[in-house]
């Protein structure tokens, strides 16, 4: 280590700044390590909150004609929780682990463009605020409800001056037009960072999974959240200028705004999930001490997902009467995108398969992980076949099976990535039985919710409905899922818990706890302003492994 | 973590990676490509839905001198980029001069276009299905052909004072994709607007 030749002013020898001081650092930062904690804390804030209205939700459903909120806020309240839940939870962390991780993986100093870095994480910040600000504002001086209420697809006509009075949807498009166009920065500013800012040696064969999943992610919301910002423009045009983009008493079509969502809103999944994919494919070979199975067909399939993922966006519309034609060519593409899928899960057990397993937290999530996500895939593939889906649409079988997906496979492993990369970013240990206590709480929980909430679906309970008649047999399964919900809130606090705690008190955790291969675990945790002293070089795929076993190096085999 | 651990058997290492500004620029022309790729499907959709007139076929004008404008303007700004790379400053500035000028009547021209179809045919963005989606698609075109004027009037005021050198010449090309771009958008709105459409 040549670091400690070098007297670089680091934020552990400079006298301790006063909190103004401090915070000025914080708001006025183009540093890719803390913009990244930024995104992240900012996300977490949100998946509390978003919380808070899927409690309101679950409690208000908890048993018949229940009078725990009334309608109006109850439509805010799913509205409210699906829009902060994508674009203000999930959205936002995957570009903070992005930031933070993509440029300490491929031995980069800085994201390729850091003044653009913060532009993007402030925009995506005041969006939320601006969505935010609608239980505020939202009323207008009309008096017509406040926070937006037309469910998180705004489907025309909801959307029309008429039918939303006030000035609630105007904060909803805003707001999303504004997070809109920094995650579309954040985006171009990973693939130029993926692309350009690689350490000598790392050719595209050599780059760690995770960047080159993060940078599908990036191409997907360049190519799928613009067509949002297309849309959300037009929804603007139509409210503020009398345009008749949606206006169907003028001609124009309900439908054309159910397509433009929907070639924003399924790739949109993959945007999510794609990161998910990423953490996985760097925590379970870590945790099997195992070299990643089959890394070129991993990365194969994840453009194969990315690239099938554009074209599946009407089997959200099966029942909105498209021609035969529409309905089997998105019913075989919906089916495709399970074989890449399948190959990626194929992957992960063949990683693990014959490996020495580290059953630690991070790897606990992501084995949950594997079978959770197997069984929302397999309930995507049932509801791909039309009639089936003609069945269930808009029922809760559906938001079970999107929930067993982006809890269930997307949550879980970003807690698996909090837990597998927190000692990298705070230095310290976090507290392995607080940690598996939240694993378990969190599982019987989601398990609990999910699961359960398949059958009232199938028994007919549509979605989005605020209340219910007794005896339609979805009583009992109302219940209990809402009794998961709370094991679920207790385990979320018990993270929450273990952070604080061992930021504070936890033990230092050393360059590298986990004896990883990647290149982030070669420096200090946590790292210094400029990630690198010296740039490293790469001639495998574990580089970290090649310096810690120059007898054997990888770049022997590869 | 030092490079010197490498052994002398080690392969030495080609690295050229790609420059980031103009992955960047593909990056931001892919994004607003698809945003234009809705406004127009949106257009294409919309084709004779009108309920209530004027109609394309009666109001609109083939725009062909501007259009002239717009695409001699993408070939200017490359002979602009190519002296700058040359370290031909004086060239290059009157060959982005006159790409500036030709970027401005092309916006003249379609104010000029605006003006007759609000006040003479008395067609608006509220007026029918037509009107909204004419007035967005060229309308969302315009936007981009004047922030790319901006980007070049900035150019032009760096070169005015002296500050642009050939070192620039990379930058400088990066802005002229984003121009090509606008004007390959033109092509795109011309034949749905002016030929499809009309």
């Amino acid at each position: 280590m040549s670091t400690e030749l070098i007297a670089w002013p680091s934020s552990e020898t400079a006298t301790p700044q006063p909190f103004v001081g401090q915070l000025h650092q914080w708001v006025t930062t183009v540093d890719h390590k803390r913009l990244g904690i930024l995104y992240i804390l900012y996300a977490l804030l949100f998946l509390v909150v978003g919380g808070v209205e899927a409690t309101i939700m679950r409690i208000q459903l908890i048993r018949p004609l229940n009078h725990f909120v009334s309608p109006q806020v109850f439509n805010r309240m799913f509205t409210m929780h699906g829009t902060t839940m994508i674009f203000f939870v999930v959205m936002p962390v995957m570009f903070g682990f992005a930031n933070y991780l993509v440029p300490l993986m491929i031995g980069a100093r800085d994201m390729a463009f850091p003044r653009l870095n913060a532009l993007s994480f402030w925009m995506t910040a005041f969006g939320g605020l601006l969505l935010y600000f609608s239980f505020v504002g939202g009323d207008g001086l009309y008096g017509a409800g406040n926070a937006p209420d037309v469910g998180w697809f705004a489907y025309a006509p909801l959307t029309s001056k008429t039918f939303s009075r006030g000035h609630s949807t105007d904060f909803w498009i805003l707001s999303l037009l504004v997070s809109g166009f920094g995650s579309i920065g954040t985006a171009i500013n990973i693939i130029a960072t993926v692309l350009c800012m690689r350490c000598k040696g790392m050719s595209l064969a050599k780059l760690p999974l995770l960047a080159w999943l993060n940078a599908t992610m990036a191409g997907l919301v360049i190519l799928a959240v613009s067509p949002l910002t297309a849309a959300q423009i037009m929804l603007l045009v139509d409210r503020y200028l009398g345009g008749q983009f949606f206006d169907t008493q003028a001609g124009g079509s309900a439908v054309l705004w159910m397509h433009f969502f929907w070639v924003f809103g399924h790739p949109e999944v993959y945007v999510l999930v794609v990161p998910a994919f990423a953490f996985a494919s760097e925590i379970i070979p870590v945790f099997s001490r195992k070299a990643i199975f089959g890394y070129p067909i991993m990365v194969a399939a994840t453009l194969a997902i990315g690239f099938i993922s554009m074209s599946v966006w009407a089997h959200h519309m099966f029942t909105v009467g498209m021609s035969a034609a529409g309905n089997t060519f998105f019913v075989l593409s919906t089916m495709a995108i399970a074989v890449p899928t399948g190959i990626k899960i194929f992957n992960w057990l063949a990683t693990m398969w014959g490996g020495q397993i580290h059953f630690k937290t991070p790897m606990l999530f992501c084995i949950a992980f594997l079978f959770q996500f197997l069984i929302a895939g397999l309930t995507g593939v049932m509801q791909a076949a039309a009639p089936f889906d003609w069945q269930l649409t808009a029922s809760y079988f559906v938001v079970a099976h999107f929930h067993y997906v982006i809890v269930g496979a997307i949550l879980f492993t970003l807690f698996g990535a909090f837990y597998y990369w927190f000692p990298k970013m705070s230095g310290r240990m976090y507290d392995e039985r607080l940690g598996k206590l939240h694993f378990w709480l969190f599982l019987i929980g989601f398990h609990l919710t999910f699961d359960f909430m398949h059958i009232p679906g199938i028994l007919g309970m549509p979605r989005r409905i605020y209340t219910y008649e007794p005896g339609r047999g979805w009583d009992i399964w109302n219940l209990i899922v809402t009794i998961g919900v709370f094991f679920q809130a207790a385990a979320i606090l018990v993270f929450i818990w273990n952070l604080l705690w061992s930021y504070f008190r936890g033990e230092l955790a050393g360059n590298d706890p986990w004896d990883a291969w990647t290149l982030e675990w070669s420096i200090p945790s946590p790292p210094p302003a400029y990630n690198f002293a010296d740039i490293p070089e790469v001639r495998s795929r574990r580089p970290l492994w090649d310096l810690k076993h120059p007898e054997d190096p990888d770049w022997h085999y590869e | 973590m030092s490079t010197s651990s490498a052994s002398m058997l080690e392969p030495p290492i080609q690295w050229n990676p790609p420059a980031r500004g103009s992955v960047a620029m593909y990056c931001l022309i892919a994004a607003e490509a698809s945003i234009f790729t809705i406004f127009v499907v949106a257009y294409i959709f919309y084709i004779g839905k009108s309920l209530t007139g004027p109609q394309p076929q009666d109001v609109l004008r083939v725009p062909i001198f501007f259009t002239m404008c717009l695409l001699s303007s993408s070939l200017t700004i490359h002979f602009a980029s190519k002296s700058l790379r040359g370290g031909k400053v004086r060239s290059f500035a009157l060959w982005w001069l006159s790409t500036i000028a030709l970027g401005a009547l092309f916006l003249a021209g379609t104010a000029r276009e605006w003006f007759h179809l609000i006040y003479d045919e008395g067609l608006t963005i509220q007026t029918n299905l037509f009107g909204t989606t004419y007035y967005s698609l060229v309308g969302l075109h315009a936007f981009h052909v004047t922030v790319g004027l901006l980007a070049l009037i900035t150019v032009s005021l760096f070169t005015l004072f002296g500050y642009l050198r050939q070192e620039h010449a990379e930058r400088v090309e990066v802005l002229s994709m984003y121009w090509h771009f606008v004007d390959a958008v033109w092509v795109v709105v011309f034949i749905v607007v002016y030929v499809v459409g009309r």
